[in-house]
């Protein structure tokens, strides 16, 4: 079966001062139906902006999305223009997006419920009636209490995570095939946090969705995607099922990651690793590997040119010269 | 380490702080946000303490209490067996040789206008602990080299610097009059996954180098279990639990606790495929209008109607692990 949405070789630049950054160089990347797939990464590597091109929100100028393809349900969303009204009609419809700052994109002078409305009118052919009865129903899913009376409310009347939870609603409100998730959780403590991917899970479960959940918290997709990617200065530079990524990373990034992070179930008194360094200068990309500055292994590594991704299993890419497995790199407590 | 009365660096007792409510033209007091509400606790010298919680929790109120930030409502907060709850301004200064801070925000809490030079060494200047220009030099270039900075970057200004550098200079800051007690608040919680792991390292190595001792306030709690010594869990201004981090990780009793614990996903999917997950519901109730009784049972799955009678103290359940719980 074909993939859901299939990202090929897709490249973002941004027109700065100091030259033109490639925020975005060469990703490719498949999401499959009712799947839940995790782009981790830190921030500045291109996680966010591969997501935002999906659906063409990307700020031009500066921005601008050079080349490949989205496609999405057999056709290349990219050869339509952002205003167009084939992406308007993907765009919110059958593509959403939640992002990370739910105050930020939520807008203050219009009610909650306005705003789900809108959505939902845009997208469904239903009477004003109808839609504000599914825009209560929605809510209620996400957990919202006395949603019929919390409906008119604005969202400065929301917390935190009820924000978030009315973001969920609006995502979910037109049935989208596929949901991307942006740092979801990010500015929520962590209680509030299990609930929200608890119920977001939920919905897209209920709703036959895909969904993306991009984010730097390797719990949180280890906890929830059944596939993941990571990326590293706008690249990905391994992917595969989650199982198999968290049991035996391969490149010496994902490693890295791990290791640089305490875990609640491992024997206490473990030195952190931390990875040294700073990512690289998007502006001025080496013609080497981007992570050999950083990495452990550099050392070893001979190979002075540009690491292509390549498949080293059932499911698994990586991109790096050595093999190097990281299931015996002793970064597990067992 | 034993405990004896001498090890004790800062003892809290029954802290309270309320800030006040107003309404109207006059400004009529109307409520109080009871922020922290009857805390105590000890902290041993050379101990990391951990502070945990949810934002609104109090925790960062409890650490500007004992900077004498803010003036705590009641209570008292005993440093070096001195209180200085109602120290007088003028003796805080020098409090504050004693005890320093480190903020969360490495963006937020430098000066731009400051270069990174005179923003570490603006306290030795204040506190007169160099005798003159040649001394003040080295000092700041050593407090530099001690955090992990090149000495030659003291010219550079703020903006220069990357996230966990800044990091490093607030830490620089905050060792410059060479204090014995050191509130973290969310001392990582800004940065990057990558360059978390330096700032805990280097706060360990600090501790190790210099015998500090840590108020650790943070949220995460991988990190927190990672170098406390002691945890104290705080929900709605009150400590509910309160033991050393081995008990509190692997034998949680306050449901909150358990709930909080539960919530933080391991990176591993096949331990969390196997984890049992509570998932509380709703939020946290506001502090300007708390329910009675314990402060969590609204939201506890344990809750029985005397739970919202009265608020639970605490009280040793098991040597050192102290409880706010009746169904304990």
């Amino acid at each position: 079966m074909a993939p859901l949405l299939q990202v090929k070789n897709l490249k973002v630049t941004f027109d700065t001062m100091a030259g033109v950054v490639k925020a975005v160089d060469g990703v490719s990347y498949h999401i499959n139906e009712e799947e839940v797939v995790g782009l981790v990464g830190e921030s500045g590597c291109g996680k966010s902006v591969s997501q935002m091109a999906v659906t063409q929100l990307i700020a031009t100028p500066p921005g601008q999305i050079v080349g490949g393809e989205v496609i999405f349900e057999g056709q290349d969303l990219l050869k339509y223009g952002a205003d167009s009204g084939q992406i308007r009609a993907i765009r919110g419809g059958k593509i959403a997006m939640i992002f990370q700052e739910p105050m930020t994109s939520l807008n203050p002078v219009f009610s909650i419920g306005e705003q789900i409305i809108e959505t939902i009118s845009l997208h469904l052919q239903l009477t004003r009636q109808d839609a504000r009865q599914r825009a209560i129903e929605l809510l209620e899913q996400v957990g919202i209490p006395d949603a019929k009376a919390r409906i008119d409310n604005y969202p400065h009347q929301f917390s935190g995570g009820m924000r978030q939870r009315a973001m969920i609603a609006m995502a979910l409100s037109c049935h989208p095939k596929l949901v991307i998730a942006d740092e979801p959780t990010t500015a929520l403590d962590v209680t509030t946090q299990a609930q929200i991917l608890e119920n977001m899970m939920d919905m897209v479960d209920v709703f036959h969705s895909s969904l993306v959940i991009v984010t730097h918290n390797l719990g949180i997709v280890a906890r929830h995607a059944q596939r993941i990617y990571v990326m590293y200065a706008g690249r990905i530079v391994e992917a595969g099922p989650s199982e198999n990524v968290f049991k035996n990373p391969l490149h010496p990034y994902t490693i890295a990651l791990l290791k640089s992070v305490p875990r609640l179930d491992e024997p206490r008194g473990r030195q952190l690793v931390p990875i040294f360094g700073l990512p690289p200068n998007l502006i001025d990309m080496p013609p080497i590997c981007a992570f050999k500055v950083r990495c452990s292994w550099a050392g070893e590594c001979k190979n002075e040119t540009d690491p292509e991704l390549r498949q080293v299993g059932d499911n698994r890419f990586v991109r790096c010269h050595l093999d190097i497995k990281g299931e015996s790199s002793g970064i597990f407590p067992r | 380490m034993e405990y004896s009365p001498d090890n004790t660096l800062l003892e809290i007792k029954n802290l309270k702080m309320y800030f006040p409510v107003t309404q109207g033209l006059f400004r009529r007091k109307v409520g109080d946000v009871k922020a922290v509400d009857d805390v105590s606790f000890n902290i041993k010298r050379g101990d990391t303490v951990g502070l945990v919680g949810e934002s609104g929790c109090g925790k960062t109120t409890v650490g500007r209490c004992i900077l004498r930030i803010y003036r705590p409502t009641a209570g008292k907060v005993i440093f070096q067996g001195q209180d200085i709850t109602n120290l007088p301004l003028n003796k805080v200064k020098y409090l504050r040789r004693e005890i320093q801070l480190i903020f969360q925000d490495p963006y937020g809490s430098l000066d731009p206008r400051q270069s990174a030079g005179s923003i570490v060494g603006e306290a030795i200047k204040i506190h007169h602990l160099s005798s003159n220009k040649t001394e003040y030099d080295e000092k700041v270039k050593e407090l530099f080299a001690l955090v992990g900075l090149d000495p030659e970057m003291t010219n550079r200004f703020p903006h220069e610097f990357s996230g966990g550098q800044r990091q490093r200079i607030g830490i620089a800051r905050a060792l410059s009059c060479s204090p014995s007690f050191i509130v973290c608040d969310e001392p990582i919680s800004a940065l990057d996954v990558s360059i978390q792991a330096q700032i805990i390292n280097l706060l360990q190595d600090l501790q190790k180098k210099l015998g500090l001792t840590y108020l650790l306030i943070a949220h995460d709690l991988s990190l927190v279990r990672h170098i406390s010594d002691t945890v104290a869990v705080m929900y709605l201004g009150h400590i509910v639990e309160l033991t050393d981090w081995k008990e509190l990780y692997e034998n949680p009793l306050m449901p909150y606790t358990q709930a909080l614990l539960s919530a933080v996903p391991i990176p591993d999917p096949s331990v969390e495929k196997k984890r049992e997950r509570i998932i509380l519901q709703g939020d946290v109730p506001s502090p300007l209008n708390p329910p009675s009784g314990c402060p969590f049972h609204p939201r506890c799955w344990m809750a029985i109607p005397d739970c919202s009678q009265e608020v639970p103290q605490l009280r040793e359940i098991s040597p050192n692990h102290m409880v706010a719980c009746i169904r304990v």
